[in-house]
Order: structure tokens, then C-alpha cells, then sequence
């Protein structure tokens, strides 16, 4: 006999049996709202991030804003000032990017000297990948009509530190949106309801969002976040500045730092790979320190400046191996070697660690986080 | 670029003009051109609410202060999070690094690695206290912006700090950032 199941819901939840798979969080003590909570990479498959999985850098805590008081302000060097209302944008023509956002922090631990030991997304899990849609930018900066001397804007965002950030007119022009749907339901509050800023493929800190206001200017404001912050001292003693582009990136999710391989035998490896120039061309896998490599297959669709999931299948023979994963973007770079980035920039960057990461199997099967 | 949107609502208004010719009156599928549902303001009612100060001092209200005046600020308002004189405790260190950006563990204090003094002002008058930001009055941004140059000794501990004094203070590592993916200027 069976027994009826449960009725209907108006918000669908995962399954209680699935309650373990959460954001990890990480914030000041003092300012629970000023930190990051990760996305566990480990538990997920596909390459599009669940919106409630999707992470997030929050300054000083997640704002209550009512759409209808909200306004985007466009003014400075244009030829007229303009307000939108949220019900005005949503009038506009949209359009959708499938696309990657990552914090210029992510896998900041990669430059401590000793391996850190957590699950991968606790370490890399400042990525995710969403549906974007919104109008793009470019209609409503004409709208407002540039100035010639109108080469930066400073966006805002209307939470509480109101946080800034400059990038050029000229890559809003391009491919940005403001955008106020993801993943095909309006934002959610802690990813910049009503209105974000979505810049393709550049680093995290530029989706600003909560977005409320757009400065044209022929100068950067030299924000905290674009001086003090997000930018990479090098072994010279000069600060890269204005890293906006993501570097080509792969990580291997299973099995990685945490997991067991209860025997020898068959096992799928598997993991994501992305770039901010363009489309992942390809990713190998080496199952012994780098020495031999392979290539994986890559999951359709692979599309510009989104997440894109990798597989391959393995035999484990039962003695300790150490795995790695290397991409290619349709631009030709190649994501370096832990110790090549390090020779080229040091280890006080803090941000933009693209490094090749490294899983070592031991013979009973466990999997760590290794320097190899 | 600017001439697009011109252009687009040209066609806008030309397939409209066949379409009525045509009998067709108001067709579903004519192409109206941008929306263009944006509201004009003045530029002085869009810059008003604005807290963008640049390097050279533009945005910067009316105001001064002295370190003298913003230590017992500091002492109130932000020391708990950013410890005794910026020394850092919770919140990052903000003055009294010694070990310099060439060494293996370097201190990126204001001193030492801030380029622009107006970002103090810039960003303590967006974001701090982080339990109240825009509770501070413009004097005692100027203020507690003089106490942690005085504290970087960069300034005097009287040196009036006032939108003409504060973007012309000297910034030792002024020089030291190499933009990447784009240029200031």
C-alpha cells in the first residue's frame, strides 16, 4: 500500500535529505554583515549555481529596499541627467547572459605557504554562475547621451557603506547589463534586489550590487575598493591596479579535499573551468602530479564567460596519486602552475589566484589539498 | 555611440509612417524605437545626493578638522574595530606600519599604501562607523581623515584638513599602482 504524498507548495525546497548542502559563512564577529558566505562547488553539478547556493561579498549586510522607491541615477558627463524608476526598466528591451561572477578574493588561500585543508568550495567557492537578464546598459547611457570626456563611471550601490567602485565607459557600453532577474525570478535581496550591475567576465566587486547610481567621469575615484583593496602588491614593492578580468581557471570538484575513494577502480573526475576572456577551449586532467596529461570532455553548451563543467573518466589503481586540472581559454592563455604565478608576482597579491590546484589520493583513498 | 538610439527611433518613426499608410494603424509588430522613459533632472539635482570625492578634490563639501579634533572621535567611534590609534584589531590597520611593501610581510596602512588621501574622506563618509554610516557630520569626517594622516605622519597634529588642504597632501606610494586591464586616464 502506498500513501498519498504531500500537497502542493508555492516555493519549492530541497529535500530534507539534502540540508547539509549549504553556503559556508564567513564574517567579522563584530560586523556579521561585513564577510562572505561560499558556495559548497563540492555538492553541485551542472554549471548553473542554484540562486539560493550562489555567493556572496557583503560590506555591511544585505539592504530592505521597496522597489517602488528605488531609482538608477545616470548623471555627470552626459548631456542629460537622467532617473529610472524600477518599473521604468522593466518597459525596457532585455536581454540574458549566461555568466560567471567571481570575487577577485576567491581562492585567496592558495597564497598561504601551507596548504589550507577545507572542503573545495569553502577555498574556491567565491564563483557561481547564473542566468542574467536585464537591459543593457548601453540603451539607457545613450539614452543619457555621453560626453566625449565621459571615459569612467563610478557605480553605487544603496546599501548601508553605499560601496563604489570606477570601470570604464567603455566595457559598459560593451556587454553590461542592469539586470533584475536571475535565473528567471527577480532578484534576490542578498544578490542586489531590485537592480544589479552585471559586467561579464570582470572581477566580482564590479557587479555592484543594489545599483542606484551611474557618475560618468573621465576619472577613476580611486574608491577604497579599487586602492586600498583589489589591487596586488607585487614582490617589487608596485600594485597591480584595475585587474578586472578573471584569468582562465579550473578547479576539479570530485573528488577533491574531504572525499574517500573507498577502493580501487572506476571513478569519474570532475570539475568546472571558466575564463573572463571568453570560452574554456579546453581543460586536461593529470592524475600524477602533472607529469602525463589528458584531456576531458567538455559538457555543452560552452559559452563565453560562464561556468563550464569537465569530465573524465579514471581508474584509480590504488596507490597515492595527486591530481590536477589545467585550462585553455578560446584566447590561448594557459592557467599557470601555482609556483609560476608565484615567481611572477609573489605571494602578497591577496586577490586573483588562478593557480593549477593540486588533490592528493592517498592509498586509503583520502583526498587532500596539496602544493605539487 | 551617442547617436544610435537617434538613429534606431528614425527607423522607429518611419516604419510607424508605412505601417499607417499601409491601413495598418498601430501594428504589433512595428520596431518603436528606444523606450527613452528615463526622467531629466537638473544637473544639480542629480549631483546633490552624490558622495563621490575625487583625487583632485572634487565632491568634497564644505568642512575642516585637525587630528587634535578627531582623536577623541576615533578614540569614541572607531577604536574598537580598528584598535588604539588605527593599530588594527577586528577591522583592518590603518596607521603605524613599519615593515614596508618590498618586504615578505608588508604593512598596507594608509602611510604606506594608500595612494590618495581624499579615499579616507571618500570612503569614511559612505561607510563608517559600520554601525551607523552617514551618522558622522562633514567636520568630523575632515577630522578623523587629519588623525589618521597625523597618525601615518603625513600631516601636523593642527594641520587643518579642508577641501583645499586635503587632496594636496603628499601620498608616499602616490606612484606605486600599474593599471592593468585600464589606464586613469
Amino acid at each position: 500500500m502506498r500513501t498519498p504524498g504531500t500537497p502542493f507548495s508555492t516555493y519549492g525546497q530541497p529535500s530534507r535529505h539534502e540540508s547539509q548542502v549549504v553556503r559556508r559563512i564567513g564574517a567579522n564577529r563584530l560586523a556579521p554583515g561585513n564577510g562572505v558566505s561560499w558556495t559548497p562547488l563540492e555538492d553541485l553539478e551542472g554549471f548553473i549555481t542554484p540562486t539560493g547556493l550562489h555567493f556572496e561579498r557583503h560590506h555591511n549586510g544585505v539592504p530592505e529596499i521597496d522597489p517602488a522607491r528605488h531609482t538608477l541615477t545616470i548623471h555627470g558627463r552626459v548631456k542629460s541627467p537622467l532617473a529610472f524608476s524600477v518599473a521604468d526598466l522593466l518597459r525596457y528591451p532585455m536581454q540574458s547572459q549566461l555568466v560567471f561572477i567571481e570575487c577577485g578574493g576567491n581562492s585567496n588561500a592558495g597564497w598561504h605557504n601551507v596548504p589550507i585543508q577545507r572542503p573545495v568550495g569553502s577555498f574556491h567557492g567565491m564563483v557561481s554562475c547564473s542566468e542574467w537578464t536585464g537591459v543593457p546598459l548601453s540603451l539607457l547611457l545613450d539614452e543619457a547621451g555621453l560626453d566625449s570626456s565621459a571615459t569612467w563611471a563610478v557605480a553605487e550601490g544603496a546599501d548601508a557603506i553605499a560601496m563604489n567602485v570606477s570601470l570604464p565607459v567603455d566595457k559598459l557600453m560593451d556587454d553590461c547589463l542592469v539586470a533584475l532577474y536571475q535565473n528567471g525570478e527577480r532578484l534576490r535581496p542578498e544578490h542586489g534586489y531590485p537592480l544589479r550591475l552585471i559586467v561579464p567576465g570582470w572581477e566580482g566587486v564590479l557587479n555592484v550590487k543594489w545599483l542606484h547610481r551611474l557618475e560618468l567621469t573621465d576619472q577613476p575615484v580611486m574608491a577604497r575598493n579599487e586602492t586600498a583593496k583589489y589591487t596586488e602588491l607585487q614582490p617589487d614593492g608596485k600594485a597591480r591596479q584595475f585587474t578586472f578580468v578573471m584569468e582562465a581557471k579550473s578547479l576539479i570538484t570530485s573528488p577533491s579535499h574531504g572525499q574517500h575513494l573507498p577502493s580501487a577502480g572506476y571513478y569519474q573526475i570532475g570539475g568546472l573551468a571558466w575564463s573572463g576572456r571568453g570560452r574554456i577551449r579546453r581543460v586536461e586532467v593529470s592524475a600524477d602530479g602533472g607529469r602525463t596529461w589528458a584531456d576531458a570532455a567538455l559538457q555543452d553548451p560552452v559559452l563565453p564567460r560562464c561556468l563550464t563543467r569537465f569530465r573524465l573518466p579514471w581508474h584509480w589503481s590504488g596507490r597515492p596519486a595527486i591530481l590536477k586540472s589545467r585550462a585553455t581559454d578560446e584566447s590561448g592563455y594557459v592557467q599557470p602552475e601555482r609556483q609560476a604565478l608565484i615567481s611572477q608576482r609573489g605571494s602578497n597579491g591577496y586577490f586573483h589566484c588562478n593557480a593549477i590546484v593540486s588533490w592528493a589520493v592517498d592509498e586509503d583513498g583520502d583526498v587532500t589539498h596539496v602544493y605539487a | 555611440m551617442p547617436e544610435r538610439p537617434h538613429f534606431r527611433s528614425l527607423i522607429g518613426v518611419l516604419i510607424a509612417a508605412l505601417a499607417s499608410i499601409q491601413g495598418g494603424g498601430a501594428c504589433a509588430a512595428e520596431a518603436p524605437g528606444a523606450p527613452r522613459l528615463g526622467h531629466r533632472l537638473t544637473p544639480e539635482q542629480a549631483q546633490r545626493q552624490s558622495l563621490n570625492v575625487f583625487p583632485d578634490g572634487r565632491g568634497l563639501p564644505a568642512g575642516r578638522g585637525t587630528a587634535a579634533e578627531g582623536r577623541p572621535l576615533f578614540q569614541q567611534k572607531c577604536a574598537a574595530c580598528h584598535g588604539q590609534a588605527g593599530r588594527g584589531a577586528s577591522a583592518e590597520e590603518l596607521a603605524g606600519g613599519e615593515a614596508p611593501l618590498t618586504s615578505q610581510s608588508p604593512d598596507k596602512t594608509i602611510g604606506l599604501y594608500w595612494p590618495y588621501a581624499t579615499t579616507i574622506f571618500d570612503f569614511t563618509r559612505r561607510a563608517m562607523p559600520l554601525s551607523a554610516p552617514g551618522s558622522l557630520s562633514d567636520d568630523e569626517i575632515y577630522a578623523l581623515t587629519a588623525y589618521l594622516l597625523f597618525e601615518n605622519r603625513l600631516i601636523g597634529e593642527r594641520e587643518e584638513m579642508n577641501p583645499v588642504t586635503l587632496p594636496r597632501v603628499h601620498m608616499p606610494n602616490r606612484d606605486g599602482f600599474i593599471g592593468t586591464d585600464a589606464q586613469a586616464r
